[in-house]
């Protein structure tokens, strides 16, 4: 009954904090490494224009939700002009306005952008209304009528149709129908629109897509076109030159339609240009913009939100529960005797700031001596809460006098001394004293040693920088940690030395 | 290693987490615990019931009482000085006489009133408390052990140690004071523990520090086939201990005094499992043997034949003659 319900608790536990870590890994995309880094995009769009003295407003499109990033934050910069964010459709503006600019203008917008692989697609959406098959003149519509019917034999629906079409379009040696239909456009905007207006022939809801090419460095850049055909469901991207679907990993979605980038009044001679520039981050730097950009209630109440010295206090203190997993388990399972129940992992804590081979030393040299001071202090027959205190007064000095010693002697790490438990060393000697008149040496010595192998089995354990780096950012791991540990309280099975003790029985009692 | 654990439970042998989980949280409930923590408590208790146990002299609550300690020692020449809520035996001083105004500890070495004193001080700042609370020191009658014991043992006061579960003796050793253990009767402070059959109560087998020992390390002498006298009374005395606390998986401590037979020395709510290791036998078979009756009887008297029938060997050890010393 009781296992029973221990079991579920435990496993209640363990959900959560599975489930927990499992959120933040995959949706705010915290990483499980300490150091893992990632790419992001400072993408940068500079508008400049000549204003004319008057009232000036000017239009420009912004990047909305992004199929291959994730936005990390956007900013203006916009001199004297009043700025208010609209959106239009799938599409958002920003709407630039001053009473009165004149001379040259220059208005800035920049946004941080992290790749994500499966970001945010707004290419789902209502299916748009077929456009109706437009009135191609001749010789065209006869051309489109040809080239249309051919591609739909060959294709399976409505994506493969719109590629074979593409590829059918842009190759290098056209049949007379596709010369037909070419136009030689101008620009891009031309010959996608030409697409679409060969697809409306087919019925196939279509529509220009600008997007930014990001490279690193990139100055003066401009937008490409691409093109999005609807397929009942979704729509579906595709590179108008090349045939080929979807957008590419390093392409910015700026908007949708027909519509101009910039639209000017007041104002003349408007010119956006883009630059960008990569830099490599800190994925979980990157985690926390995302989380609080979405306004992730999870994030927003864990220890990330804390002042920095705050938070320093808690990468220590998680890593408590751990080293208290290490001491049941060596406690429980294993069967070593120590000093007071969690004195060892008060003394692995101490063993970070000192490193491990000083902390040893120190840790004996100071025990060693105040064992000294502790025997001597017994012929004064004093009372215990005084001894206590006499004892703690000379583990001061002798710690005091040790950081003098070694700053003298250029041995920077010994000024680290001072951070061990000052007190749980004074109780520690003052404990194992008491076991040194009552039980012997050995048991006094065997007792030390085992606290200080569990000590370093603490230490050893704890300062990982991946466990520290779990503990921290997933502290809901410390689920799974009590789970551990209330499963290990029911644990009856024999300790490591109980094979030691009852060696001799176990013979014995396998010989009859 | 996985071989030798399933060595150790096909073997039976108690374990420490077992006995915690499965025998100490469940049979004993906490809050008895001060009734045996507490010897003062226990005392007293079993005096109302009627239990023998060592006679208190004088009971130290403060540190000023120790002032008058010559005068409360006044014709006082053996007693021993224990905390009231002392562990495993520690902060126990023996005094067995006085000589010139100093007083013989245990070991034969001499000690002064101002050393009686200290100790005393310490008992009551809670040097040798559970926990290190402050405590409280008393000094009661020093046990005249029983002679039979003379040949196997060094110095000290042997006594008998018996597992009882729900009220039923279950396992006993007798634990022997060696020169090592400084005339305490404490196995892990280096005493001999040598097995009881509960049957006939004759020492069986013995173990001295984790190894099987036939011969007493200091004297020398065999340990099997000692027959503790009046048997049936001290398991008696054990099992109605039982009614007295409350606890189902319990230790009690026994000495034989020469004069005045078996008296309880204290109770234990954490008896050790090195009694196995003495008996050479499981503590776990037997304890699933009690818990598998289906129903116990209501005498301690009953309980106590029922531990004897149960748990007795089928050959009794030969009884050791002894000759006069």
């Amino acid at each position: 009954m009781t296992n029973l319900h221990l079991k579920i608790l435990a496993l209640i536990l363990c959900a959560l904090g599975v489930a927990g870590v499992w959120y933040k890994v995959s949706v705010i995309g915290l990483p499980l490494q300490p150091d893992a880094e990632t790419q992001t995009w400072t993408v940068e769009a500079r508008v400049s224009y000549q204003a004319e003295g008057g009232p000036t407003q000017v239009r420009l499109f912004l990047p909305g939700t992004q199929p291959k990033f994730s936005v990390l934050g956007e900013d203006f910069v916009s001199g004297s002009f009043g700025l208010a964010r609209e959106s239009e459709g799938n599409n958002r503006i920003a709407l630039w306005t001053a009473r009165r600019a004149s001379g040259e203008q220059t208005l800035y917008y920049r946004i941080r952008l992290a790749a994500d692989r499966d970001g945010d697609s707004v290419l789902t959406g209502p299916q748009p209304p077929f456009p109706s098959v437009p009135d191609y003149p001749e010789p065209y519509g006869s051309a489109a009528k040809t080239v249309l019917e051919e591609v739909r034999r060959e294709s399976a629906d409505i994506a493969s149709f719109t590629r074979r079409l593409l590829i059918r379009y842009g190759a290098t040696s056209p049949d007379e129908n596709v010369q037909v239909l070419r136009e030689d456009p101008d620009t891009d905007l031309e010959h996608v629109e030409n697409i679409i207006h060969i697809l409306a022939g087919a019925r196939i809801p279509a529509r220009p897509v600008k997007v930014l090419h990001l490279r690193d460095r990139m100055r003066r850049g401009t937008l490409d076109t691409f093109l999005e055909v609807h397929n009942g469901t979704e729509w579906v991207a595709f590179n108008p030159r090349t045939g080929q679907r979807g957008y590419e990993d390093d392409m910015l979605v700026w908007y949708r339609g027909a519509g101009e980038l910039l639209q000017l009044s007041g104002g003349s001679g408007g010119q956006v240009e883009f630059s960008a520039a990569l830099t490599v981050r800190q994925m979980v730097s990157i985690a926390e913009q995302r989380a609080a950009q979405r306004g992730s209630l999870l994030m927003d109440f864990s220890l990330l939100g804390l002042p920095v010295q705050t938070q320093n206090v808690y990468r220590l203190l998680l890593l408590i529960p751990i080293g208290a997993l290490v001491m049941v388990f060596m406690r429980n399972v294993i069967g070593v005797s120590t000093f007071g129940t969690f004195m060892p992992i008060l003394i692995a804590l101490a063993f970070r700031e000192t490193q491990l081979l000083w902390g040893i030393f120190l840790f004996t040299f100071i025990v060693a001596m105040g064992l000294a001071i502790r025997f001597y202090l017994e012929n004064l027959k004093l009372l215990l809460v005084p001894r206590l205190a006499a004892v703690l007064t000379v583990v001061v000095l002798l710690l005091a006098a040790v950081t003098i010693l070694t700053h003298k002697l250029g041995l920077e790490r010994g000024l680290s001394i001072a951070l061990f438990p000052m007190v749980i060393l004074a109780m520690t000697i003052e404990r194992m004293s008491l076991v040194w008149e009552e039980h012997g040496p050995s048991e006094a010595i065997k007792q030390g040693v085992g606290s200080l192998v569990v000590a370093v089995i603490g230490y050893l354990v704890m300062f990982r920088p991946q466990l520290e780096h779990l503990v921290f950012y997933f502290p809901e791991l410390l689920l799974i940690v009590l789970a551990v540990t209330l499963l290990m309280g029911r644990y009856t099975g024999y300790r490591l030395t109980e094979l030691w003790r009852f060696r001799h029985l176990l013979r014995e009692m396998n010989k009859s | 290693m996985i071989r030798l654990f399933h060595a150790l439970k096909k073997a039976g042998i108690l374990g420490m987490n077992r006995r915690n989980a499965d025998y100490i949280m469940l049979f004993n409930p906490r809050h008895n615990y001060p009734l045996v923590d507490d010897k003062l408590l226990t005392k007293r208790l079993a005096e109302e019931a009627g239990i023998h146990v060592p006679k208190l002299y004088h009971m130290i609550q403060i540190e000023r009482q120790i002032r008058q300690l010559p005068k409360m020692l006044e014709g006082i020449n053996d007693f021993v000085i224990k905390p009231a809520h002392g562990s495993g035996g520690n902060g126990i001083m023996v005094i067995t006489g006085s000589r010139n105004g100093s007083y013989v500890r245990g070991s034969g070495l001499l000690t002064n009133i101002d050393e009686l004193g200290h100790h005393i001080s310490n008992i009551l700042s809670g040097m040798h408390s559970l926990g290190g609370q402050p405590d409280q020191a008393m000094i009661e009658q020093r046990v005249i052990f029983d002679p039979m014991f003379d040949r196997i043992s060094y110095q000290g006061v042997p006594d008998i140690r018996t597992v009882v579960f729900r009220g039923v003796p279950i396992m006993a050793m007798v634990r022997l004071p060696t020169r090592m253990s400084d005339g305490k009767a404490n196995l892990h402070q280096g005493a001999v523990g040598a097995g009881l059959d509960m049957g006939s109560g004759r020492t069986t087998t013995a173990v001295w520090k984790e190894t099987f020992v036939d011969t007493h390390p200091d004297t020398g002498d065999p340990i099997a086939g000692l027959q503790i006298p009046q048997w049936e009374t001290l398991l008696e005395l054990a099992a109605r201990c039982y009614s007295l606390a409350e606890l189902g998986y319990l230790g009690v401590d026994v000495v034989l005094d020469k004069y005045q037979g078996p008296l309880v020395l204290e109770l234990n709510a954490r008896p050790g499992l090195s009694i196995q290791l003495a008996n050479r036998a499981s503590l776990l078979r037997r304890l699933q043997r009690v818990e598998a009756l289906d129903a116990i009887p209501d005498s301690a008297e009953e309980r106590a034949r029922l531990g004897q029938r149960l748990f007795g060997l089928d050959t009794p050890p030969v009884a050791q003659v002894l000759a006069p010393a």
